[in-house]
């Protein structure tokens, strides 16, 4: 038996005297942690719970393969009453909500036919007699940017067939001027109408044939293979969205749909490098929801920003949010747009972050590292500085220049206050007036103070535990 | 083709680039001197869209694989000025990175384990107190013995810690752990010894040192030295970490004799302790510190005993003589060791009453021991075996101070300490006019050089011992309190 390593964390000094004995040292660069944290990390630190809390919440996790099981509108697979509207990020009422999250809620009304001109609709949501607004996330739902679900648009139905448990995103509309982005002129309008019309059964029928086929598309595995592919699932959905084309075309091509409807089908998600993001993010959601719930674990299951307030949550805490203003993405902007046009971040996607992809695997898509003006030193650095904070790799996503290691995945509160390292999310921009759509896209991080707020819950939780 | 409104569009069939890159490109053009806006793009309609809508006119044959440059200038004399500008971007926006891809250092105990592979590897935190327990946690969950360096840690978090490592069979060592030894390493405040049949549990760092030095002395090696920290074997953590590293040394063959230096165990810890060892293969010899005890030195001579070694004549240097024009009658004990105070302490009480241990009792009419490691001194401040500036200042103060009869001061070698403690100390007690004694507790090996230490504080003028008891007892002689 012989001492050969020693790991050290706290005064060089010591390491010093531990290498002159010709002993290998890893050091630790240890920091204070955020102001005001020391106590509460303290506390949940000791908590018997929380190492196989966290243990039972990761693999609940990477337990979960995502199915791209039907195809169906919201009125029929969510239940959603005429009225309701679901949103991103956390709740939020039409007076405090952003510029873009009312353009989509008045594209939405128009859309259900609440009423004629979208600019109708702001004294209906203004009085909220007969309107009522709740998160994506509360209905197993994501939703994109403003992420407006309203009962006729169609919506992808994911299962995790070894529990049937369901999550849900809407169609994406590509990019531009789109309802996601807050814009609600009438070709918005028209574009929605034919995605119900058109798109949403011609994907219902393929989807349905090909589960027949030869079972269902596996989302999960797709995900697996774009990483691989200079996707990271988040801004970049190139690969992914092909595959799914590869996948569904056949049934599509012999569905019996007109073959005009087929060829524009086929023209709009092949011509939408972004289709795929609404398949990543319920793949995601699903497996966080499965890490919901355990008591003590410090893992967080969602990020999700509605514009005006980043919120998260946390396995340990339950469906409480803790938020913070959102922050606004530093990048590049389309045309002559520039910082003071963009919104606060807002969306439900930062959930392919949450999950360990998007900005967390930028190592593996160095072709979007330029959206913060950055590198490719700089992409394998974001991935390599967001396993600081996570509890574990995912063996399914791999990242081939980081040696086929895994993506960082878990975020943990306890190590984001430990370090102050913020999640590195990757993010498209919208206006901040209603109407205008997207203005950029770059990169964005949470605001840092909701992460001590989680952090003394879980600590008032802990002793609460313990004491009886 | 600058028209009057000073817009200029022009297209590039067949240049290609990623919109990424293109956006890019519009911005580095956008900040050029004379410019107002600025678009490159491929031609998409999404792009000719937000050109339009900047009031560009791009022409209608634009399509896909078109490159658009779009600029309006305030300026147009400078048109071609942009258009290299243009160029040059693009160019750069293709130019391979520089700058190594190094990786930067884990920043947690917990992420830098994961690349720590070596099972045996220990795990060494010295981060402020109230983050340490954090850290060590981290080394439990991985399994990974932890020595835990860091003063004020809550004894709550070393109970959550201690317990969470029991089932583990991890050893934590600490918190406030000064020294250890694991297979002949030394972890913090440690002497170089050489490997023998000795194994020490330790719940005190500087008595460790002593025994170390005493032992290697009597040319007895130590294989390990597990520090517990002191709060072990009190009543609240009930010796779980003494209980896990008797359990180590007994497992390892070359140990012939476990001696467990402490204070004396709380009553039922204690009992429970001397069940858990008379049920080990290996002999378990007390070292107990306190009122009643015998001391280190003695206790040391017990271990040579029992291993059935000789106890040699502990080594003084250039013994001192009482000095006839010193009037002063006070013993100033300055001290960078907790327990070496303490035991000194111990001893000039037995003699002469009661000892103070603060600062006024330094400076006082009476005597006075104090341990300038104590976590009163040593709040925003390194340990005085790092930093000997509080120590000299009093040191200064206590050489001038009439009534000083004597002076009492320790020195501890080791990995560790400073480099050569002696370099600042030995001017500071040739300006002493009373009498001085030196414990020096160090080792052959150790890196300060033993035998120069020894003759540096010689030459300046101090009597220099390695026992600590023996210090303190040669103290109260010169002093004239031992009649």
């Amino acid at each position: 038996m012989s001492l050969d390593r020693v790991a050290t964390t706290g005064v060089d000094l010591l390491a010093d005297a531990v290498e002159a004995q010709a002993v290998d040292v890893t050091r630790v660069d240890w920091r204070p942690p955020m102001p005001g944290t020391e106590a509460d990390l303290a506390t949940v630190a000791v908590d018997p719970r929380r190492a196989g809390a966290n243990k039972q919440a990761v693999a609940a996790m990477l337990g979960v393969t995502a199915h791209l099981v039907d195809v169906g509108p919201a009125s029929e697979v969510l239940g959603l009453q005429r009225g309701e509207f679901l949103h991103a990020g956390p709740p939020i009422e039409w007076a405090r909500a952003s510029g873009p999250l009312r353009g989509g809620l008045m594209a939405g009304a128009a859309l259900e036919g609440l009423v004629d001109d979208p600019e109708d609709a702001v004294a209906l949501f203004e009085s909220g007699a007969t309107v009522s607004l709740e998160p994506c996330h509360h209905r197993g739902t994501v939703g994109p940017m403003a992420g407006v679900v309203t009962p006729s648009m169609w919506m992808f139905v994911l299962e995790d067939r070894a529990t049937g448990r369901r999550t849900h995103c809407s169609l994406n509309e590509g990019l531009g001027k789109v309802l996601r982005y807050g814009a609600y002129s009438p070709d918005v309008l028209t574009r929605l109408r034919w995605m119900g019309d058109v798109l949403g059964p011609a994907l219902r029928a393929a989807v349905r044939a090909t589960v027949d086929a030869q079972g269902p598309v596996d989302v999960t595995g797709i995900l697996t293979q774009m990483l691989q592919m200079g996707d990271e699932a988040h801004n970049r959905n190139r690969a992914g969205t092909l595959m799914l084309l590869r996948d569904l075309a056949p049934a599509l091509a012999t569905s019996g749909i007109a073959p005009t409807d087929v060829a524009e089908v086929l023209r709009f998600v092949g011509g939408n490098d972004h289709f795929f993001l609404n398949l990543a993010m319920p793949a995601c959601k699903l497996a966080l929801d499965a890490a919901r719930d355990v008591p003590g674990s410090t893992m967080v299951v969602a990020m999700a920003r509605n514009g005006t307030d980043f919120g998260i949550q946390v396995s340990g805490t339950g469906d409480e949010w803790f938020t913070g203003p959102a922050q606004v993405a530093d990048g590049l902007y389309l045309g002559d747009y520039g910082p003071d046009d963009a919104n606060p971040d807002i969306g439900d996607s930062a959930i392919t972050e949450t999950a360990g992809i998007g900005g967390f695997a930028m190592a593996t898509a160095p072709a979007i590292v330029r959206l913060v003006g950055g590198s490719v030193p700089d992409a394998l650095a974001t991935t390599r500085r967001m396993h600081e904070i996570t509890l574990a790799e995912n063996p399914r996503w791999s990242v081939p220049v980081l040696e086929f290691q895994g993506t960082p995945t878990g975020i943990d509160v306890t190590r984001v206050c430990r370090t102050g390292i913020l999640p590195q999310i990757n993010t498209g921009m919208a206006g901040k007036v209603a109407g205008v759509g997207q203005v950029g896209a770059g990169l964005v991080t949470p605001p840092a103070e909701i992460f001590p707020q989680a952090l003394a819950r879980l600590a008032e939780l802990s002793t609460r535990t313990h004491t009886g | 083709m600058t028209g009057p409104t000073t817009g200029h569009v022009e297209l590039r069939p067949g240049a290609y680039a990623d919109s990424v890159t293109l956006l890019q490109v519009s911005r580095t053009v956008a900040q050029l001197p004379g410019v107002a806006a600025a678009q490159v793009a491929m031609a998409t309609a999404l792009n000719v869209e937000v050109l339009a809508g900047m009031g560009f006119d791009v022409p209608a044959e634009a399509g896909v694989n078109d490159l658009v440059v779009a600029v309006r200038l305030d300026d147009p004399d400078v048109l071609d000025e942009v258009l290299a500008g243009v160029d040059r971007a693009l160019a750069e926006s293709t130019r391979r990175p520089t700058g190594s891809a190094e990786v930067a250092p884990h920043r947690t105990t917990a992420t830098a384990l994961r690349d720590v592979h070596d099972e045996q590897a220990v795990v060494l935190v010295s981060v402020p107190g109230p983050s340490a327990v954090v850290e060590a946690m981290d080394a439990v969950e991985a399994g990974r013995d932890v020595m835990i360096f860091s003063d004020n840690v809550p004894v709550e978090h070393e109970l959550a810690l201690k317990r969470a490592a029991e089932p583990a069979g991890v050893l934590v060592m600490g918190p406030d752990c000064g020294t250890a030894i694991v297979d002949g390493i030394g972890l913090g405040f440690a002497n170089v010894v050489s490997p023998g049949p000795v194994g020490i549990v330790a719940a005190s760092g500087t008595g460790c040192q002593q025994l170390l030095a005493l032992l290697d002395h009597a040319g007895v090696g130590v294989t390990s030295a597990l520090g517990v920290g002191g709060r072990d074997l009190g009543a609240e953590i009930g010796g779980l970490a003494t209980r896990e590293a008797l359990r180590r040394l007994d497992a390892d063959a070359s140990v012939e004799l476990i001696v467990l230096v402490s204070k004396p165990p709380a009553p039922e810890v204690a009992t429970a302790i001397q069940q858990y060892a008379a049920g080990l293969a290996t002999p378990v010899e007390p070292a107990l510190l306190g009122a009643g005890q015998p001391d280190l030195t003695a206790a040391a001579e017990r271990v040579l005993q029992r291993l059935g070694h000789p106890v040699p004549t502990w080594p003084v240097a250039e013994p001192a003589d009482p000095v006839a024009s010193v009037a002063g009658t006070s013993l100033r004990g300055l001290f960078v060791g907790g327990t070496l105070a303490g035991e000194a302490r111990q001893i000039v009480g037995e003699t002469l009453g009661a000892v103070g241990g603060g600062l006024d009792d330094l400076h006082g009419d009476g005597h006075g021991v104090v341990d300038f490691g104590d976590d009163a001194y040593t709040s925003g401040r390194a340990h005085p075996m790092i930093d000997p500036t509080l120590r000299l200042d009093h040191l200064a103060r206590v050489a001038t101070d009439p009534r000083t009869g004597v002076v009492l001061l320790d020195v501890v070698l080791g990995h560790g300490a400073e480099p050569d403690p002696a370099a600042l100390l030995a001017p500071a007690i040739a300006a002493v006019a009373a009498p001085v004694v030196v414990s020096l507790v160090g080792t052959g090996g150790d890196p300060q050089g033993l035998e120069r230490q020894r003759a540096a504080l010689a030459a300046a003028g101090a009597e220099v011992h390695l026992s600590n008891a023996r210090a303190t007892r040669r103290a109260l002689e010169l002093l004239g309190a031992d009649r």
